[in-house]
């Protein structure tokens, strides 16, 4: 037997003559965690793509050895018998059917064609249990569970495969502060029962705490391939990002004026179930050139609170807006938008971006009228505009016409971003604005944050990352299970203090 | 590596290839049509081009506004029905009111605009699906076109009804809108380059320049003088042209347009831009009523009689043209040409088989393999699924 389960040699995969992988190596032991990293883009997704079969055998070079052997997998269902489970970033499930039929979905339990309910139940129950899990009935549907759940029953399915290797892309993309402990914790188990796993991620702390070992690749190529106890996660960033990064955060100097807008007893009613409140009777305002960061547990309502205040919230809701002291009505992004609110949203492929239209067109469908005569738009003065936000914003890529789905993520982020820039907003409201956007990209947008916060801009942003909320805020809320539970200056604030102020109350009002 | 290339060519310049494909039709039809004692083949003569073109006039309208429904996401069902129902409106006013034309036409498209703003407004902001919308649409506006007309044919027409449907423009006119028409885009090629420089963006050379109007003058001065040489452009032709640009105006050069690409794009990133996602989308089920009641009239003056079956099936090809135009079901992508260039293939399919005497059986089972075939020839020429 070899001493790795895996190993993937000098694996390079060209797309139309461009090398998405160069020569890259890979190793994972029994019982390993191999944390691989890199920017988006660098091709880890690529890799992983080429480990299952989604690019089968012969359309890459190379040699991926498993157990020893030779793979040349076609086929994901071939990889999939080998022992490789996948857990995507965005989740496979089919919401309607029960959480059974997901783990069973493609290895049914039937009975002369019949499917067999009882027994898929039964041992779907028990395989949750093995994942100590006791708190999901098997036979209801996929959507009555959180993200965090889903991605446990993710995993039973990849277990009832009789998976080895378990590959987990951007596990905790969407998931809580508990329920990221929770798979920590799950995944340090399996591993102790010798299931070896890739775990990719963008955050550090999470790969430092449950890899063995760490292989960065940036570009397509590979860099190193070190034990964990080699590395701190500066060193990590610094490799995948292939420069020294010394301040995460590019702090500039601003001033803070007079109020701009205040929510008054901003109370919101979940959509699906209009009994249930997910936003409290929040109040809190904002000054010009300011940045108020909104910190709290996903779930909290903090999306709800934002989108409510942008007129673009569904469910019922009440409470009132003053823009300079004035009441406004706004019941719809357009209406927001023509007082000087703009926002960009959480989730960037669902609601940020037109996929299939230009970078360019994404990025001036707020303010087209501003080119247009009689509805006739000046393409010229248009793409004159575009190709100069196409600089500013150091947007990489080959045409403003091309389809903007086919940039990476960060550049995505930065085209959304330029178009509710554009519309020249008073108050800027970032929902999760780095999600998924790569560390060069991050540092990009803070400084575009800071640059507009000079300008007088006031900007408010949702974020799940504390390191960032303290990283870039003025002032901080904290929201917790709807309320407001504090209004800090960021002023020697911890992120021990934030997460307090969103957890330690609520375990008081329990 | 030339087929690729060649394969790239075709699918960013989708026209070209459904072009081609028109060529292929015409030269087997025109070898099938072809007769050793004449000399000449029945179906390449101008006279029955210029019949062609009157046939795919109706279908063309229509399609040139079914692609802004697509492209936004949705459907519309309705429309043969309610070009039946306009059509029969318009024999009536004409017929047995004698109302003077221009009263009738502007009646009839205000009708038509209305209805389907109605269709928009139920599909837009009462949240029905435009399928089921569009499809009660279908079975009301055909009940009420028969209601109306009491199943009888209304006829006669007047005569300047009849001239939208059966005229024929005088050879000095049309050779006038083909000189007019090229000026245009003269002047238009200019402008553009003058613009470009102006903001220091890339222009093509000179020559480039002149050898693309070159083509285009060619063209025309072809489409003209092949018309000529029968009876003139035919009056429900020029209108079709006429349609064409302003609908590919509205598609490539106005802030609506690009509104309608982006809804059906991704309609909550658009609402979520501050654009009016269901205005738009009204607007555009009421532009596809007005062209439904262009086409109306147009079918009214052509058979020169208003009858309650007319427009029967109008909306399957209509939506056929668009898909074998390029359309995609999923919205966001279609061109205004690319549909009539299909409503111009499935014309050629039907008036080439009518001359050969295949039965019409036949005809419809081989136009419906020839759309499942058109599209499965443009996703694998694009290289992507569309579904």
């Amino acid at each position: 037997m070899s001493e790795f389960l895996l190993e993937m040699k000098n694996i390079s995969k060209s797309f139309s003559g461009v090398k998405a992988l160069d020569g890259i190596h890979l190793q994972v032991r029994r019982g390993e965690c191999v944390g691989l990293c890199g920017e988006n883009g660098a091709g880890k997704s690529t890799l992983m793509k080429v480990l299952s079969a989604v690019y089968p055998y012969g359309t890459w070079e190379g040699e991926i050895l498993w157990e020893g052997h030779e793979l040349k997998a076609s086929s994901i269902r071939e990889t999939e018998k080998a022992g490789i489970a996948i857990i995507h970033q965005e989740l496979m499930m089919v919401p309607h059917l029960s959480v059974a039929e997901n783990i069973f979905l493609g290895s049914e339990i039937s009975n002369h064609g019949f499917l067999d309910y009882d027994a898929m139940n039964a041992r779907a129950q028990e395989l949750l249990a093995k994942l100590n899990v006791h708190d999901i009935n098997p036979a209801l549907p996929v959507l009555n569970y959180s993200g965090g759940k889903q991605q446990l029953i993710e995993i039973a399915k990849a277990l009832n495969k009789d998976a080895k290797l378990l590959i987990l892309d951007e596990p905790t993309s969407a998931l809580t502060a508990t329920e990221i402990r929770t798979l920590l914790d799950l995944i340090k188990s399996l591993k102790a029962g010798g299931l070896a796993c890739v775990y990719i991620s963008h955050k550090l702390e999470e790969v430092a705490e449950i890899s063995d070992t760490v292989t960065v690749i940036r570009d397509g190529t590979h860099i190193a391939t070190r034990p964990i106890s080699d590395l701190t996660t500066a060193n990590i960033v610094t490799m995948m990002v292939g420069r020294e990064m010394k301040n995460l955060y590019p702090k500039e100097e601003h001033a803070i004026g007079e109020v701009v807008l205040e929510a008054h007893n901003v109370s919101c009613w979940d959509v699906t179930n209009p009994d249930r409140k997910v936003v409290d009777d929040v109040s809190f305002q904002i000054r010009r050139g300011e940045i108020l960061g909104i910190a709290g547990l996903v779930g909290a309502g903090r999306t709800e609170l934002v989108s409510t205040l942008f007129g673009a919230y569904a469910g019922s809701h009440k409470g009132s807006v003053h823009l300079d002291g004035r009441e406004i009505t706004i019941r719809s992004p357009r209406d927001a938008v023509k007082a000087g609110i703009c926002m960009v949203p959480e989730d960037r492929k669902r609601s940020g971006i037109l996929p299939i239209i230009g970078v360019g067109h994404n990025m001036t469908i707020s303010v087209l009228n501003r080119f247009a005569a009689f509805g006739l738009i000046d393409e010229h003065e248009e793409l004159a505009q575009i190709q100069a936000e196409i600089l500013r914003l150091k947007i990489k890529t080959a045409d403003p016409m091309l389809p903007i789905a086919s940039l990476s993520g960060g550049n995505q982020q930065k085209a959304v971003l330029s178009k509710m820039m554009l519309p020249d907003p008073r108050i800027l409201i970032l929902d999760e604005p780095t999600r998924g956007v790569d560390v060069g990209a991050k540092y990009e947008i803070y400084k575009l944050i800071f640059a507009l916060a000079k300008a007088g801009v006031a900007v408010l942003m949702v974020s799940s990352e504390l390191t960032e909320v303290l990283g870039i805020s003025d002032r901080v809320l904290v929201i917790g299970e709807g309320r407001l539970r504090g209004d800090f200056v960021n002023d020697n604030l911890t992120q021990e203090h934030v997460l307090a102020a969103a957890l330690g109350q609520s375990t008081q009002m329990a | 590596m030339a087929n690729v290339n060649l394969r790239k060519f075709l699918s960013e310049n989708k026209i070209v290839a459904l072009l081609i494909v028109v060529g292929l039709i015409w030269a087997l039809f025109g070898y099938l049509t072809y007769n050793a004692d004449t000399g000449v083949s029945g179906f390449l003569t101008a006279r029955n081009f210029s019949n062609l073109l009157r046939q795919m006039a109706i279908t063309g309208i229509l399609a040139a506004a079914m692609v802004f429904v697509i492209v936004a996401g949705e459907i519309d069902l309705s429309v043969g029905s309610l070009l039946g129902l306009l059509g029969g409106i318009a024999a009536i006013l004409d017929a047995v009111y004698g109302w003077p034309l221009a009263g009738t036409i502007s009646f009839v498209l205000l009708a038509g605009a209305a209805l389907g703003l109605m269709n928009g407004w139920l599909t837009a902001y009462l949240g029905i699906p435009s399928f089921i919308v569009t499809l009660g649409g279908q079975l009301a506006f055909r009940g009420a076109v028969l209601g109306l007309t009491g199943g009888i044919t209304i006829a006669p027409v007047s005569p300047s009804l009849r001239y939208i449907g059966q005229g024929y423009l005088p050879g000095w006119l049309g050779n006038g809108c083909a000189v007019l028409l090229f000026l245009v885009l003269l002047v238009m090629a200019f402008r553009t380059r003058r613009k470009r420089l102006q903001h220091n963006l890339q222009v093509p050379t000179p020559v480039m320049e002149a050898v693309r109007l070159v083509v285009i003058a060619l063209f025309i001065l072809g489409f003209v003088l092949v018309l000529n040489s029968y009876q003139g452009i035919p009056v429900p032709v020029l209108m079709l042209l006429f349609v064409l640009g302003i609908f590919t105006i509205i598609a490539k050069g106005t802030v609506f347009g690009r509104y309608i690409y982006a809804v059906g794009s991704n309609s909550e990133a658009t609402r979520l831009s501050g654009v009016n996602v269901n205005l738009v989308k009204m607007v555009v089920f009421g532009l596809m009523g007005l062209m439904a009641a262009l086409a109306g009239i147009t079918t009214t003056a052509r058979l020169a009689a208003g009858t309650p079956s007319a427009g029967f099936g109008g909306e399957l090809d209509a939506i056929a043209s668009c898909f074998i135009g390029g359309t995609s079901m999923r919205g966001g992508v279609g061109s205004v040409i690319g549909a009539l260039v299909g409503a111009l293939i499935m014309a050629s399919l039907d008036n080439g088989m009518s001359m050969l005497g295949v039965d019409t059986f036949w005809q419809q089972i081989i136009k419906g393999i020839i759309l499942v075939i058109a599209v499965y020839l443009d996703i694998i020429s694009s290289g992507v699924k569309r579904l």
